[in-house]
């Protein structure tokens, strides 16, 4: 039987609906300002070290702080099923910072030293693995997360309960037909799965701009076609990324259903240090978000100075321990290669 | 006996009821058609996917990531190659992770030529598949090692990419899987879906005990002095029928099916060599860069001293395709012909 979806419908689905718009918690603005904080001082201090002997390659999220630490902080964080698995990629280090991540960690892994939780010195700085936070492992393979989304997803909604599937990634893999992957398997008329699709759009892919090669005005819009609502949001405001966000993740808590946000952001270093990583004049949302609270009389200029400073004094002590930790030996290579036979029972 | 087929449908059986296999997903594998070679007829937890190789690959290792247990299907191995990359990442995640991700998901998906299957429909993945760390990679040839084998694929804790030859897929066995009927037509009643509507349809499962045919173990098909064949997957029966004709005008030929490609049995291997000193290795896929030639490697760099001739290699020609014309097939992969030849003049070969 051929099953046809009602078009009056696919012509409202841009928006999220008022009901969850009205539910959404009150943003403490000055603990988002301190993560933000923290979240830039920890990029700061990594793209430094790869000019270093002691960094090879930097890839980070400068400029996406005022997105990713609002969604950070509405992760339902644990282990299982119960908890929202998060597929993300190489700019999300403030959505971990949100979490809970010590900034110690993320050094570890820039310095590829043996202490690294993440990968034991084996993968770039950002390339995550934390089972306790359904962290799954962040590869360098643009796009692939969003052919997973839907198997953590599918597993949830099997399991009942709250727990969503967030993923992110950047606009220009969304070229990538693993983008319409998760739209299409995530919008299964009546296998519906709990994915929050994101997009960061910071309208670069390495040197290439965004209006070059896409005829499409954002990537998120192609939602429309699959009935998946959707909606797009200013990422580099926190106050309008913790309403959309918290918004969009109770509309996929609460209708097990999938929604697509695209945030626009900006790319303050450029692409990597691979292109120098050299500051780009672009809308910096930390600096907006300090003048803002300043502004609005939440803190003073020093007491947001101080609380940056405090941040950046603990990047460098971290760097200081972990130059004196050791790089992993080379009889580590066939470490891990297979999983023992009693690592997964039925 | 069963076919291989009738075989795997009965270790997926086995999975979903007993070994926590919580979707067997692909192009098609649900009802009503369950798989086009129906290896995934009247499965409870078969679903029909979107036409998406990386979404099916992708789908399987975020199920796998979540605890679930899939075995995922692509349809014909000529299909997966543009999943290249998520294969790579389902391997290496547990490496990166520093053990800290499993992925137990089983990707199955027919090989090899010989249905006329022109350049689509007649690959074959072996070598490829072997150069993906991570994997475990099998390609058993009979009905009951299909069996033993997808239930060790299933309980392994890793991605298993589990290859079977599709021109044997509806070959009766010669050995009894445990637990199947004598007569074949027993057994066909009860789990080959009627044709036409099948809407109301039930399987009527026989009672399997357990039984499984462990990962990285080779089979001895036939015992030999004179050299050693090690084949697998489509061409192990050949070789084997091939050995037997041999050995009534007095060449005596050691036929090994290897089964698991990775981790592969070489204690049985370089047993084998030690004793015939001489060694052939027989598979479909490419001839350049091809699994056999890694083998041969091996063999020279451990066992040359023991050797008493060059080890020989019959693969298929290193062409871009394989031509659906009969002549064209037949030209490109290793036709019986070949394998004789190439056993006779080994045999015949001193160093």
């Amino acid at each position: 039987m051929t099953k046809t979806r009602d078009r009056e419908v696919w012509k409202s689905l841009r928006g999220i609906p008022e009901i969850y718009q009205n539910k959404v918690p009150p943003m403490d603005a000055l603990r988002v300002f301190d993560i933000m904080a923290k979240a830039r001082a920890l990029e700061e201090r990594l793209r430094k070290i790869s000019k270093t002997e002691h960094g090879y390659f930097w890839v980070g999220g400068t400029g996406e702080e005022a997105f990713n630490v609002p969604l950070g902080l509405l992760v339902q964080k644990g282990q299982g099923p119960a908890f929202d698995y998060l597929h993300l990629h190489y700019r999300s280090g403030a959505i971990l910072t949100a979490m809970g991540m010590p900034m110690i960690d993320a050094v570890r892994q820039m310095c590829s030293r043996a202490t690294d939780r993440f990968s034991g010195g084996r993968n770039f700085v950002h390339h995550y693995s934390i089972p306790a936070w359904n962290v799954v492992p962040v590869s360098s393979t643009i796009e692939t997360q969003y052919t997973m989304a839907p198997g953590t997803a599918l597993a949830q909604k099997r399991f009942g309960g709250t727990g969503i599937t967030i993923v992110n990634g950047g606009d220009a893999g969304t070229s990538e037909g693993d983008f319409a992957t998760c739209l299409n398997w995530s919008s299964i008329p009546g296998r519906e799965l709990p994915v929050l699709i994101l997009v960061v759009n910071n309208q670069w892919g390495i040197s290439t701009p965004f209006s070059e090669i896409r005829g499409e005005q954002t990537a998120i819009q192609r939602c429309g076609s699959y009935g998946i609502r959707w909606e797009t949001v200013d990422g580099n405001d926190p106050t309008a990324s913790w309403n959309a966000l918290s918004a969009a993740i109770a509309y996929v808590r609460d209708t097990r259903k999938p929604f697509g946000l695209e945030a626009a952001v900006s790319r303050l270093h450029g692409h990597s240090s691979s292109s120098g990583g050299a500051r780009v004049d672009e809308p910096d949302c930390f600096e907006a978000f300090k003048g803002q609270l300043i502004e609005q009389g939440t803190a003073s200029e020093d007491q947001l100075e101080t609380i940056y400073i405090g941040h950046e004094d603990e990047a460098r002590k971290a760097f200081e321990t972990v130059v004196r930790e050791p790089l992993p030996t080379p009889d580590t290579i066939y470490d891990h290669i297979f999983a023992e036979e009693n690592s997964w029972q039925p | 006996m069963a076919t291989i087929a009738q075989a795997i449908r009965l270790a997926l059986h086995v999975g979903e009821t007993r070994l926590g296999v919580t979707d067997i997903l692909g192009e098609d594998v649900g009802p009503p058609l369950g798989g086009v070679f129906t290896v995934t007829q009247g499965l409870k937890t078969a679903w029909n996917s979107p036409l998406d190789e990386r979404g099916i690959i992708g789908t399987a290792m975020g199920l796998a990531l979540a605890g679930q247990r899939c075995v995922a299907e692509i349809q014909f191995c000529d299909y997966v190659f543009n999943t290249i990359d998520l294969l790579k990442l389902a391997g290496s995640s547990h490496w990166s992770s520093m053990g800290q991700f499993v992925l137990p998901m089983v990707v199955m998906t027919p090989v090899g030529a010989g249905i006329h299957g022109s350049l689509y429909h007649s690959h074959s993945f072996d070598s490829m598949m072997t150069h993906i760390p991570g994997w475990k990679v099998v390609l058993p040839s009979t009905a009951r090692d299909c069996y033993g084998l997808m239930i060790s694929a299933i309980r392994d804790p890793n991605p298993v990419m589990f290859l079977y030859p599709k021109a044997l897929v509806r070959a009766q066995g010669k050995d009894k899987i445990p637990g199947e009927p004598d007569n074949p037509r027993t057994l066909s009643k009860m789990i080959d879906a009627p044709l036409g509507d099948r809407s109301s349809w039930i399987p009527n499962w026989p009672v399997l005990p357990d039984f499984s045919i462990p990962i990285g173990t080779a089979n001895i098909l036939k015992s030999g002095c004179d050299l050693t064949v090690v084949t697998y997957g489509r061409h192990a029966p050949l070789c084997h029928s091939i050995a037997n004709k041999l050995g009534d005008e007095g060449i005596s030929a050691e036929v090994i099916d290897l089964r698991s490609l990775y981790p592969y049995d070489w204690e049985t291997i370089a047993s084998s060599v030690r004793k015939t000193r001489r060694f052939l290795q027989v598979n479909e896929d490419g001839a350049i860069t091809n699994f056999g030639e890694h083998l041969i490697r091996r063999i020279t760099e451990e066992l040359f001293y023991e050797l008493e001739a060059p080890p020989k290699l019959v693969a298929a020609r290193a062409i871009p395709g394989i031509g659906l014309a009969w002549p064209l097939e037949q030209a490109t992969v290793p036709q019986p012909d070949d394998v004789e030849q190439a056993i006779r003049e080994l045999a015949n070969l001193s160093a």
